[in-house]
């Protein structure tokens, strides 16, 4: 079962060294326990490009989807047993990256 | 046998029976919804066949294969053996066999799964009632007051989401128990409460279904960990409030606080029970949790001939340790109310200001220090603080009280 941990950041900064560090140390925890999968941060909202490409052309639109206060900085997709055990690792990865998460099962 | 007899069994099959069906067949199946469904359809036998074919010497049985052909019936109607579709739905036991001694109660699995943290207080409390205790979702609904459709989306909702997270169908380990129990409890005790403080102008003021199904729950939590003093303390905590019920509310339909109650129609037996599981926890030497020490301030009260043989310097003493543990102001709050008895309301007054930023909102704050003002002669800022708490106040009997004492305020 795999889930996706999304990181949800409200600061608009980038994660400080100290806060990479933490995410190493317990990056490599998830990979040495079987939970990793794949993770990674992001760059900032405001380089995203929106593709929509439905209808007749190509249309690409300066910025993110949605714009608000929170916005996905970053992720981790992990493996679990179930809900609990991914909701301990979110737990710890939130403390550790110094920011909210989401936890949001795969299909 | 009778036809009103079948009913009673059928009944009696129901409180005792439901939850177990419910959740040998989620651990059989691993699918809460085909086991809900399952579990109706064999009360819904019972009920057309009991009545002239007669009581199955054994009703849980009967109830238990009933419902899992049942089960078996509408998983190959839906062509569900699909293995590979199957072990994707099913929901996880990835334990290893409990040791034998533990907790291995099915139904414990379920009511864990169904008070799980990462759903919502709401979602729990229905989930709950409809999965644990029975009730249909026309019931349920009933009693928190929201369209059937509505409640029938929440638990189906709810029921998706177990399955989709796949949230654990299992007694959570003994590092996480606690905390697990703890939530289990809030669950029972916003049930309990929401039964014993029933808010809407259209609602009874106590509602005796709730606060009756909140403690066949304890009590079926209680019977399944004996050990835990929590468990305990709740269970007390709900017998020695529900003893008086009767004396809360007046014919008339107005709240009577404990100094007016006839603690002669209090019900004796269910204070006795209260007491003996306060007494077991006294005897048990371990640190109680605040359900523990709110029943053993209920017990003072309850132990007491009338208001003025409470003995307050306990009940203080009591909410003292409660602060300790619980340093909400809703706790301050209450002990303020014990203090006015035992130092009189002028000390407790002082005590209750401090509270305002936090409790401004509360209609319990503005009662109390409208009646502390009350009993100081200070009618005018009683009458307003009596104002503000028949604005806030849900409960038709708590309002139709506030009323009249503002009303006789000279």
């Amino acid at each position: 079962m795999q889930y996706l941990v999304s990181v949800i950041d409200d600061t608009a900064g980038l994660a400080t060294p100290e806060e990479m560090a933490a995410i190493d140390v317990f990056n490599g925890r998830l990979m040495a326990e079987g939970h990793w999968v794949f993770a990674g941060g992001l760059a900032a909202p405001s380089s995203a490009t929106v593709i929509d490409n439905r209808g007749a052309e190509e249309m690409f639109t300066d910025g993110p989807f949605l714009e608000s206060k929170e916005y996905l900085a970053g992720f981790w997709v992990m493996e679990a047993a179930g809900l609990d055990v991914a909701l301990k690792l979110a737990a710890e990865g939130s403390k550790h990256c110094n920011r909210k998460v989401e936890v949001r099962p795969f299909l | 046998m009778s036809v009103a007899g079948a009913r009673e069994a059928i009944i009696q099959a129901h409180h005792e029976e439901w939850a177990r069906v419910v959740a040998s067949l989620t651990r059989r199946f691993g699918d809460l919804d085909i086991a809900e469904e399952a579990a109706a359809e064999a009360f819904a036998a019972a009920a057309g066949r009991w009545p002239a074919g007669g009581v199955p010497p054994s009703p849980g049985a009967w109830l238990t294969t009933t419902a899992n052909r049942k089960a078996i019936d509408r998983i190959r109607r839906e062509n569900k053996r699909d293995d590979k579709q199957k072990e994707a739905q099913l929901l996880s036991d990835n334990d290893p066999p409990e040791p034998p001694g533990a907790i291995d109660d099915e139904r414990l699995r379920l009511i864990f799964s169904c008070c799980h943290p990462a759903l919502a207080m709401e979602t729990r409390v229905a989930l709950t009632l409809r999965m644990v205790a029975g009730l249909t979702v026309a019931e349920i609904a009933r009693a928190f007051l929201v369209q059937e459709t509505t409640m029938g989306q929440r638990i189906t909702r709810a029921k998706a989401k177990i399955k989709a997270a796949r949230i654990p169908y299992r007694v959570p380990s003994a590092a996480d128990l606690p905390a697990r129990v703890s939530g289990v409890l809030a669950v029972l005790f916003l049930v309990f409460n929401e039964g014993y403080l029933a808010t809407g102008p259209d609602t009874d003021p106590v509602r005796h279904d709730l606060t009756a199904e909140a403690i066949r729950l304890t009590r079926l939590i209680r019977a399944l960990m004996p050990e835990d003093g929590e468990v305990a303390g709740l269970l007390a905590l709900m017998l020695l409030t529900e003893a008086r019920r009767t004396a809360r509310v007046s014919a008339s339909g107005e709240l009577v606080t404990l100094d007016e109650q006839d603690r002669g129609t209090w019900d004796a037996a269910l204070i006795a029970e209260g007491h003996r599981l306060v007494r077991e926890r006294l005897a048990a030497r371990v640190a109680p949790g605040r359900y523990q020490i709110l029943a053993a301030i209920n017990a003072v009260h309850t132990s007491a001939r009338d208001l003025r043989a409470t003995d307050w310097s306990q009940v203080v003493a009591l909410y003292d340790q409660l602060v300790r543990l619980d340093p909400s102001p809703i706790i301050a709050l209450n002990r303020a109310i014990a203090v006015a008895e035992l130092d009189g309301p002028e000390v407790a007054l002082a005590a209750i200001d401090r509270l305002e930023d936090k409790l401004a909102g509360y209609h319990a704050y503005h009662a109390t220090r409208a009646d502390l003002l009350r009993r100081l002669g200070r009618s005018q800022k009683s009458r307003a603080a009596y104002d503000k708490a028949i604005e806030m106040a849900g409960n038709a009997a708590e309002v139709a009280y506030l009323t009249r004492r503002r009303d006789q305020l000279r």
